[in-house]
């Protein structure tokens, strides 16, 4: 950037002016063809090669659609509280780019399939947001687009674009929210909740894997700012494709303090979409809205209307899996966990890693206690997420066992795990290559016993006279001597019985 | 009366990308007035209840099985590439990336 932007400080921002915020969300459908035909959706595969006539628009080819994406569709609409059309059209939004080879996109206009909603949020201090969903709709996403700089490529010096059309035609359903007001200075923190909260959905409806990362899940932020909350609403910017959770809550709190330069300034904010830099953690405009935006929307002619009927609509929702926030209820209720630990568990992705770990036989605190210390301390450190560790639940579970069972005490545990995450076995494997066991053999143990009362007699004296502070040492000095690998409980219970005999 | 101006002509004529000499402005703004217009008589008959047509044929909820097909071989999809590089289509640069 040849120029700065002035942007004020984030505090002072929001208490003179009041941020509104509205966010569009996309989410891929998970369907295994697309939506309009039945070219594959596998990700990953080579450039160009799970297109159909269709997928380029050719001359002649012919929608159909996807019973299942209208199916996940309602879903979601359903699982955000929507009424579900009685009959909706498919429009074409036309506009011309590369990664659109129809020139048109095939979406929903005036008649979304599901409208009216609502969706609560949850605050990572438990504060809950209601979320107004103005509509869902159907739509197809476009190809890809990759940049050949100057530098590189083919033609040299020229600057071009290679398009890939895999993903041109993958269901989409664009979530778009009302205005949300009246959060003040929580708004970049309800951006991310919202966003968050509904890739839980889709996970949990099993519409969609969800992944971030992978683009499955994009928001566009609306950001704009008003004198005070009875003022009308302010001239709003659109921040186009944040697909992280922490970009979301990076960009809305971006854009509140560069409007209220402009706007502290004396200038006027215009309405444009602008682009979001992960890297430098700003935005920076786009193209300003205007006769480009004309996508002179009509009925989509070669598709029929979608009319569901209100049995099939019925038998969607009597099939509804529980939603994620109901899930978290119970499952707090069925662990005992206080609020914060159970907050703490699902900010760190650890829901789904403990359930199964219990499911697998753990108790609940067991569960919570690996997978929220040395677990979460390794994934941490190595910059990976939980369930990306080379350990899964049902080992964390065996692990556990081995120290109900008291084969193993926490010491020898954590070596077992280091060995597990290592890739050397299961936990029973680790244990029994390492010789990782706790020693069970009271001959042995008694003889470290003795050599450590005989190495320190003065301690051993005050035991005997009934000073029982000292123990620790006489116990500390046998684990040493059997590697750690004693049951500190039972070598008390040998000291106490031979300083006593003797 | 005239409804389309000249210059909506040309504006709809660049949204869709359409080439269009100022002699063929004026002939298409005068044949798109006689079409507005004999559209315009259709609305008056037709009133508040009569909902748009945007379907001659009364049919819903046609639908396909969510079954993969053969997706088309790839120099079969790339063969009506003006240019191609890395099995994708190359075209010019596009400014705003995604």
């Amino acid at each position: 950037m040849s120029t700065t932007t002035d942007l004020v400080d984030y505090d002072e921002a929001v208490s003179r002016f009041d941020p509104v915020i509205g966010i569009e969300v996309h989410v891929e459908l998970g369907t295994r063809t697309k939506m309009f035909d039945g070219a594959p959706t596998e990700f990953g595969a080579d450039p160009n090669t799970q297109v159909t006539p269709v997928s380029l628009g050719l001359p002649g080819a012919l929608p159909v659609v996807n019973r299942t994406a209208v199916e996940s569709a309602i879903k979601i609409g359903l699982a955000l509280n929507c009424e579900i059309a009685e009959l909706c059209r498919f429009a074409r939004k036309n506009y011309f780019y590369p990664d659109i080879p129809k020139n048109f996109q095939t979406s929903q206009y005036d008649e979304p399939i599901a409208h009216d909603g609502w969706i609560d949020v949850e605050l990572e201090d438990g504060t809950v947001v209601r979320v107004e969903i103005e509509r869902a709709h159907m739509e197809e996403d476009a190809g890809k687009n990759t940049h050949v700089g100057g530098a590189t490529g083919r033609i040299h010096g020229a600057e071009y674009s290679l398009v890939d059309y895999n993903r041109a035609g993958i269901p989409l359903v664009e979530i778009v929210t009302r205005p949300i007001t009246g959060v003040g200075d929580r708004a970049p923190e309800v951006a991310r909740a919202y966003v968050q909260t509904l890739r839980d959905i889709f996970r949990a409806l099993a519409v969609s894997e969800a992944r971030m990362e992978r683009g499955n899940v994009r928001a566009d932020v609306n950001v704009s700012l008003r004198a005070s909350a009875d003022a009308p609403l302010g001239t709003r910017t659109e921040t186009k494709n944040v697909n992280r959770f922490r970009s979301v809550e990076r960009a809305v709190r971006y854009e509140i303090s560069r409007q209220a330069a402009v706007l502290a300034g004396g200038g006027s904010v215009v309405q444009e979409t602008r682009h979001w830099h992960e890297d430098t953690g700003i935005t920076t405009p786009g193209r300003v809205k205007s006769d480009a935006e004309d996508y002179r929307y009509f009925p989509e002619p070669d598709l029929v209307p979608v009319a569901p009927s209100r049995e099939w609509v019925e038998q969607i929702r009597a099939s509804l899996p529980e939603m994620p926030v109901a899930r978290r209820r119970r499952l707090q209720g069925e662990w005992g966990y206080a609020d914060a630990e159970m907050r703490d568990v699902v900010n760190a992705g650890a829901l789904d890693l403990i359930e199964a770990t219990v499911a697998a036989g753990a108790s609940p605190a067991a569960a919570r206690k690996w997978w929220m210390g040395q677990l979460a301390r390794t994934a941490n450190e190595s910059g990976v997420a939980l369930e990306e560790l080379a350990i899964t639940p049902g080992q964390v579970a065996e692990l556990q066992g081995l120290v109900d069972s008291g084969r193993l005490n926490d010491k020898l545990a954590r070596q077992v795990l280091a060995g597990v995450l290592a890739g050397e076995g299961s936990p029973g494997q680790v244990a029994h290559d390492r010789g990782l066991e706790v020693v069970s053999d009271d001959g042995a143990l008694l003889a470290a016993v003795d050599e450590a009362l005989a190495a320190q007699p003065d301690i051993a004296d005050k035991i005997r006279g009934g000073n029982l502070g000292p123990v620790g040492a006489i116990i500390g000095a046998v684990m040493k001597a059997t590697r750690g690998q004693a049951d500190a409980a039972r070598v008390r219970e040998l000291v106490l019985e031979r300083v006593t005999q003797g | 009366m005239s409804t389309i101006s000249r210059e909506e002509v040309a504006r709809l004529a660049g949204l869709a990308r359409i080439d269009l000499t100022e002699a063929e402005l004026t002939r298409l703004a005068g044949e798109l007035d006689v079409i507005v217009d004999s559209v315009a008589k259709v609305s008056e008959v037709a009133t508040a209840d009569v909902p748009a047509t945007s379907h001659p044929m009364p049919l819903t909820n046609v639908f396909r099985d969510d079954v993969p097909q053969e997706p088309l071989p790839v120099d079969a999809v790339l063969a009506g590439a003006p240019a191609a590089e890395d099995g994708r289509f190359l075209v010019p640069q596009i400014l705003e990336e995604d």
